[in-house]
C-alpha cells in the first residue's frame, strides 16, 4: 500500500507552492497531474503576481522563465469605431523586485515551478487522473488515481485540481456553480519579433504592457478584452460570464474574432501570426458563496476554491499559491498534534481570513454581481460619451460654441446626468 | 511579412489546428439525448469555445471531443452534459497556455 504524508490533486500553481512548502519540511508529498506534464493544462490571462512566489523561490526570476515585468498598463474604453484610453508607466516597476508582476505562459512557467517542487523531493505522477477521494471513516484518507493500483493513501489530501472542479463537488464542498459565477475565457497566442512588441508599445528590453478593453471590446457585455505583451508573442484574449454569453446566444471566438478586429485592437496585432487557441473558465464565485475548504482529511486550494479577485486587479495565481502555502503551513500544524480532522484543520481558514486573500474576496467578491446591475456601465456610456467626444473635435465651419452644444445636446438626450455620475460612483467603489 | 501586415485572419478550425492534442478514442464529453430532444436553446452548439458540439441532420447532438480544449464551459451553461477528465495524458497539450 502506497502511504505519503500528503497526496495532491493537481500540479498547478496552488498544489506545487504546498508541495514545495510541505517537503520543505521533510514530508513525503505526491503530486498527481493529469497532463502530459506540468502546465501542459494550464492558463490564465498572462499576469502572475508574485508576492508568494518571491518567498518561496527569492529572486526567481532570475532563474524562471518569465516573459517581461509589467510597467506600463493601458485601460481603454471602446465603442464600434472609436476608443478612449488612459495609459499609465512606472519607471520605478523597472527595478527588482518589478512590482512583482510578470507576464508568464503557463506551459513554460508551471512546469519550471513543478521542477523546483521535484528537485525539492516531491514526487510529481503525470498523466495520471485522480477520479475519486478515498474515505475512511468519513475522513478523506487517500486518493483513487485513474491506473492499475492507483489507490494511494495519505494522512492529508489537497485538492489543487482547478476551476472546473469535479472532485470538490463530487465530495460535496462546492455546488456545480451558476453560469453568472464562472467567466469563460479565449485567448490566442501571436507571435510579434522582439524589437517590434517593443517599439510599437514604447518597451524597453524585458519591459513589459498590461493593455485591459472594455464596452465596445465584448459587444457591451460585462466582461474584457486583454493584450499583454510577452518576450516575441502577445497573449490576446476576451472573457465574459457565460451567463451573459447564454444570454447573447454568443459563440466565444465569435467575441474573440470581433475584438482583434476592431480597428484600434487591429493595428496593435500587425505583423503577428497566431500560434496557439486556448480557453479557460475563471471562477467568480462571490464571497458568501465560495465554497466549503475543509473537510476531515481535505483542504481546497487555488481555483477549486474560488480564490480571483476579479476587480481590475485580476489576481488569481498569487491568491492560489498563497492558499497552497497556507494548507501545507496548516498541515505542518496539524502534525504536531496528528488532528487532521476539519477541526484540526481550521488553521486554514484562519490563515486565509488574515490575509489579503479573504480581504480582497470580501471587498472584490460581488463586483460582477454590481457590475451586472449597470449594462448601461458598457454600452451606453461608452457610445454617448464616445460619440460626444467625438463631435467636441470634428471640425466643421460651425462656431465652435455652436459644435459643443450640439454635441452637449446629444448626449444628454440619451443618457440622464444624474444616473451617470451615480452609475460611476457605483462603479468606482466597486472596481478600485 | 512585413510588420505592418494584417494578422492573417483564421477559421476556427484552422486554429484549433495549431493545438496539440493527443487523442483518445473515447469520448470524455457525454450528452443525454432524451433532454437534447426537449432542450429549446441548446447553448452547447454556440458556447464551446472549441465548438465541439454540432447537430446533424436529424437534429441529435454529435460531440467532436478530439478538439476539447478542457475549459468546462459546457458544463455550467448545461445542467445534463457529464464531463469527465480525459484519460492521463490525453486531451488538450498547451505549448504556450
Amino acid at each position: 500500500m502506497e502511504k505519503f504524508d500528503c497526496v495532491i490533486i493537481g500540479a498547478g500553481p496552488a498544489g506545487v507552492a504546498a508541495a514545495l512548502t510541505l517537503v520543505r519540511k521533510g514530508l513525503t508529498v505526491a503530486v498527481f497531474e493529469r497532463g502530459e506534464y506540468p502546465g501542459s493544462k494550464n492558463l490564465f490571462g498572462g499576469v502572475l503576481y508574485s508576492t508568494v512566489l518571491n518567498k518561496l523561490i527569492p529572486e526567481f526570476w532570475k532563474e524562471a522563465s518569465v516573459e517581461r515585468h509589467i510597467t506600463k498598463r493601458r485601460y481603454s474604453i471602446l465603442s464600434k469605431n472609436s476608443e478612449m484610453a488612459v495609459e499609465f508607466g512606472f519607471e520605478d516597476f523597472n527595478h527588482p523586485p518589478f512590482n512583482n508582476s510578470f507576464t508568464v505562459l503557463r506551459a513554460k512557467f508551471d512546469r519550471w515551478f513543478a521542477q523546483k517542487a521535484e528537485d525539492a523531493g516531491a514526487v510529481i505522477f503525470t498523466e495520471t487522473v485522480v477520479d475519486d477521494f478515498i474515505y475512511d471513516k468519513g475522513k478523506v484518507s487517500g486518493i483513487k488515481a485513474r491506473r492499475e493500483g492507483g489507490d494511494v493513501y495519505a494522512d492529508v489530501v489537497v485538492c489543487a485540481e482547478g476551476a472546473n472542479s469535479l472532485l470538490t463537488e463530487k465530495a460535496g464542498l462546492k455546488k456545480k456553480p451558476l453560469p453568472h459565477q464562472m467567466i469563460t475565457a479565449v485567448k490566442e497566442i501571436i507571435s510579434i519579433p522582439k524589437d517590434v512588441i517593443e517599439d510599437r508599445f514604447n518597451l524597453s528590453d524585458n519591459e513589459g504592457m498590461a493593455l485591459e478593453f472594455f464596452g465596445g471590446a465584448v459587444k457591451g457585455m460585462i466582461g474584457s478584452g486583454f493584450i499583454y505583451t510577452n518576450k516575441d508573442s502577445l497573449s490576446v484574449g476576451v472573457g465574459c460570464p457565460i451567463s451573459a454569453m447564454k444570454e447573447n446566444n454568443m459563440k466565444p471566438n465569435d467575441l474573440l474574432e470581433s475584438f482583434k478586429s476592431h480597428p484600434v485592437v487591429k493595428k496593435l496585432l500587425r505583423g503577428g501570426k497566431t500560434e496557439e487557441l486556448s480557453a479557460k473558465m475563471i471562477p467568480e464565485l462571490g464571497y458568501k458563496t465560495l465554497p466549503k475548504l475543509i473537510a476531515d482529511g481535505l483542504l481546497i486550494v487555488g481555483d477549486a476554491g474560488g480564490f480571483v479577485n476579479p476587480s481590475l486587479y485580476r489576481e488569481g495565481t498569487n491568491m492560489a499559491m498563497y492558499s497552497g502555502v497556507a494548507a501545507a503551513e496548516t498541515i505542518l500544524e496539524a502534525r504536531q498534534s496528528g488532528d487532521f480532522s476539519e477541526k484540526g484543520l481550521q488553521g486554514y481558514i484562519k490563515k486565509l481570513e488574515e490575509s489579503f486573500v479573504m480581504e480582497d474576496l470580501e471587498r472584490y467578491g460581488d463586483v460582477p454581481e454590481k457590475l451586472s446591475e449597470m449594462p448601461q456601465l458598457f454600452k451606453e456610456y461608452p457610445d454617448a460619451i464616445l460619440k460626444m467626444v467625438q463631435g467636441y473635435f470634428t471640425i466643421s465651419d460651425l462656431p465652435k460654441d455652436e459644435l459643443h452644444r450640439q454635441a452637449w445636446n446629444g448626449f444628454k438626450d440619451n443618457i440622464s446626468m444624474w444616473k451617470l455620475l451615480l452609475d460611476m460612483y457605483k462603479a468606482r467603489k466597486a472596481v478600485l | 511579412m512585413s510588420i505592418l501586415q494584417p494578422l492573417e485572419q483564421k477559421t476556427l478550425s484552422e486554429k484549433l489546428f495549431l493545438v496539440r492534442f493527443k487523442t483518445d478514442t473515447e469520448s470524455h464529453l457525454k450528452v443525454n439525448p432524451e433532454k437534447c430532444k426537449e432542450c429549446k436553446d441548446k447553448s452547447c452548439i454556440y458556447i464551446c469555445p472549441a465548438e465541439v458540439y454540432k447537430l446533424d441532420e436529424k437534429e441529435n447532438i454529435i460531440i467532436s471531443y478530439e478538439g476539447c480544449l478542457e475549459c468546462g464551459t459546457c458544463r455550467i451553461a448545461c445542467e445534463f452534459i457529464e464531463w469527465m477528465n480525459p484519460k492521463g495524458g490525453y486531451g488538450v497539450c498547451y505549448r504556450y497556455g
